[in-house]
């Protein structure tokens, strides 16, 4: 037993030099770490911490077979509930979940189970050989449409159950967000790719280059035998705030920024994608989008990287870690600031950005209390990029050339809770169902779709 | 992995180039893109369909180098494959089926796209003239191809090296005032081309398409780089267009937007040709 009120230290890089490069920014426990803050968990009979994990991961077992030094069982402990251990390790928020119920979290710091998660995937991926097998077919075939959080957990359940599952995945690689979106430093894309090789091992066949609704009907992939199908196209179209100046050469989405770097690897010399190189950075929003794409801007060599949120740091969505992080590398946080217009100079590129104060009045609709503009409090940040992280509305292509596919007011797929849409043999998840959110709540979802598949085959 | 079935050099810039995509030939329509990445280290770039065999399973492209991009899938050759290609993308152009009268206005390499729109509207029995505007005599293409497929041809060039003197916006303007009688205008080519283009046929007050060109990453509806703005509102080229009302279109924005990493573009290109900026 572990009576320490703090988790055993996470070693990371060292922030003024991390913020100028793509690699990792934490590097994970070794053994000794792993088996020294798992011995700090309490193995509490009512297991609180399980019911704050959306994809069920039997965390005292796991927990219990680190601190005894049985990593490999550990490992096969969590894949069990959970197909991506080393991609949850580092992206969920943990915070609010797992080690938010965590009884030693009253009385300092909860059991660091997401370290611990993160430990045992790195541990079995170090060692060479996969000992994944594909099972025996049961002869059914289960089309998922494309290959994010909460296709790749889909379709690795329902792999495991002996379905023969297809992914139809847009871009030329699978991995949806965890590719395009969330930056190398904070997930190796090498990982994602080993999880979804892991996939692959198990079965799982994937066809890049398919845009679903334009390609191929949802209508046309049941015509070729598939007897259900889960869509999670995920978050679509960016937002806008609608101000003057958005237009300005310098103005560009979180999405387009993160994608030119991530998923084409702008930041790297010899790949051909551009991406805007700046000088001061204004990133407009304060979830771990706006997080993610500020530190990625810092390491693109920006002097200055703004963070523009127009509530206070308490309200903040991003996970407290990201925050962290950002701080520790220079990120300035314009809290309770909200941009008014985008000025340019005579070739049309940003120049400045103009802000106004806030302060927090009556709490609104989320429970949050209502920013409100302070008067008169108006300047100039002198920026010549913003991005703009202010969230997405989900993607039209499928539900527009779907029938009998119904969406709600704001474009989202209208699911049971089941996850069954309107159309029969049809289910959905993720981002395209709630709009933009967790890879986490992404996975349950999937998770929740295939036991509902499995279900709906066997009982057809 | 995409196959490379045919290329045939249209103009020392210009290529044509054929390759195997069974699922976009089944389904592709004239208006509509894709996105080839030439190879792994490859930027995603946009392409309007030119041709399609649904039966072989083909779909054809018709290239200007205008980048690094362009200039490496220039590079390859029949049994040469492109890495990736996703589409067909976007929506494809709206027919008009009770016009009786419809001019297409290419410019360039915009010809490449105008093409099939003519070779559609001309099949389905609506009489299509055709206005083909080029630099010079040396780049003009597709000349063959539009006669067999259009009700008059005109073609002009900026120097009179070839065809009639001057801009596609005059060639327009004659066939207005001689008393044509145009349903709909459709303008693809260079930006400010298109913007003149749209001018000319507002004065008239015929109805104008524009196939717009911005930058796009992703061309699935997930990055925003392809917002454009049309009659005041953001639109995405890649899910609501390319396709737009000509008289709406701020092309001016659209100018200024595209030339973003033009600098970088030169940079890259002269690198790759070994050549000092």
């Amino acid at each position: 037993m572990n009576k320490s009120t703090e988790k055993v230290a996470m070693p990371e890089q060292n922030p003024q030099v991390r913020a100028r490069n793509f690699e990792e920014v934490t590097l994970g426990y070794n053994a000794e770490m792993a088996m020294e803050e798992a011995k700090r968990c309490l193995n509490c009979k009512n297991k609180p911490c399980v019911s704050g994990c959306p994809v069920g991961v039997k965390i005292p077992e796991f927990i219990g077979e680190i601190a005894n030094g049985n990593f490999e069982k550990a490992y096969e402990i969590i894949t069990s509930t959970n197909g991506l251990p080393a991609v949850c390790g580092r992206v969920c928020p943990q915070e609010n979940q797992c080690e938010g119920k965590c009884i030693r979290g009253i009385k300092g710091e909860p059991v660091g189970i997401g370290r611990l998660e993160r430990f045992a995937a790195d541990y079995m991926m170090s060692q060479a050989t996969s000992n994944v097998e594909k099972p025996e077919s049961n002869g059914h075939k289960v089309a998922v449409v494309g290959g994010g959080p909460a296709g790749l957990t889909c379709a690795g359940d329902l792999a495991r159950l002996g379905y023969e599952v297809t992914i139809f995945e847009a871009f030329h690689v699978a991995g949806g967000v965890l590719m395009y979106g969330i930056p190398e430093f904070r997930l190796p894309k090498a990982i994602v790719q080993k999880e979804i090789q892991t996939l692959k091992d198990l079965g799982v066949n994937i066809m890049t280059n398919m845009v679903i609704g334009k390609v191929l009907s949802i209508d046309e992939i049941m015509e070729m035998g598939f007897e259900a199908v889960f869509i999670g196209s995920g978050a679509g179209l960016p937002k806008f705030m609608g101000i003057s100046g958005e237009a300005l050469i310098g103005v560009c989405s979180a999405n387009e920024y993160l994608t030119r770097i991530n998923l084409m690897k702008g930041y790297l010399e010899d790949y051909d994608t551009p991406v805007i190189k700046s000088k001061a950075v204004a990133v407009v929003g304060g979830g771990n989008v706006a997080m993610d794409a500020a530190r990625s801007a810092m390491r693109m060599g920006a002097e200055h990287v703004y963070i523009v949120y127009r509530r206070s740091e308490a309200e903040m969505p991003a996970r407290l870690e990201e925050v962290h992080h950002a701080k520790e590398e220079g990120i300035e946080f314009l809290t309770l600031n909200n941009p008014v217009k985008i000025n340019g100079d005579e070739n049309g590129r940003v120049k400045s950005m103009e802000c106004i104060k806030m302060e927090l009045g009556e709490p609104d609709e989320s429970g949050r209390r209502r920013p409100v503009p302070v008067e008169n409090s108006n300047y100039e940040l002198d920026v010549d990029t913003v991005i703009m992280a202010l969230g997405t509305s989900p993607n039209p292509l499928i539900r527009t050339t779907t029938n009998g596919l119904d969406a709600n007011k704001w474009g989202c797929l209208v699911v049971n809770e089941e996850m069954l849409t309107t159309k029969e043999g049809v289910y959905a998840g993720g981002d395209a169902v709630t709009g933009a959110a967790t890879v986490i709540l992404a996975m349950g979802a999937g998770k929740t779709a295939a036991k509902s598949i499995d279900e709906y085959i066997k009982t057809k | 992995m995409f196959r490379i079935t045919k290329k045939r050099q249209l103009n020392d810039s210009v290529t044509l180039m054929e390759f195997e995509a069974p699922f976009i030939a089944k389904k592709a329509l004239p208006g509509q893109f894709i996105i080839f990445r030439v190879d792994e280290k490859g930027e995603r770039v946009p392409l309007t369909i030119a041709d399609y065999d649904r039966d072989k399973g083909t779909v054809t492209i018709i290239f200007q180098i205008v980048g690094k991009s362009t200039l490496k899938l220039s590079k390859l050759n029949e049994g040469d494959f492109i890495s990736d290609v996703a589409g067909p993308l976007g929506v494809a152009t709206e027919v008009n089926k009770d016009a009786e009268r419809v001019c297409v206005v290419g410019g360039g390499v915009g010809c490449a796209i105008a093409y099939p729109q003519a070779k559609q509207l001309y099949n389905m029995g609506i009489a299509t003239d055709v206005v083909a505007g080029f630099r010079n005599k040396d780049i003009v293409i597709l000349e063959d191809e539009f006669k067999a497929n259009c009700t008059e041809l005109t073609i002009c060039t900026d120097d009179g090296s070839y065809g009639k003197k001057g801009f596609v916006t005059n060639a327009l303007r004659d066939l207005i005032e001689s008393g044509r009688k145009y349903d709909e205008v459709i303008a693809i080519g260079p930006i400010p081309m298109m913007k003149f283009v749209c001018d000319v046929t507002k004065e008239y007050g015929i109805k104008t398409v524009v196939s717009l060109n911005p930058i796009m990453v992703d061309g699935t509806g997930m990055c925003g780089g392809c917002r454009v703005t049309v009659d005041g509102k953001i639109k995405y080229a890649c899910v609501d267009g390319p396709d737009f009302d000509g008289h709406l279109v701020d092309f001016n924005e659209l100018m200024s937007r595209n030339s973003t990493y033009k600098a970088y573009e030169t940079h890259q290109c002269n690198l790759f040709k070994g050549i000092k900026d």
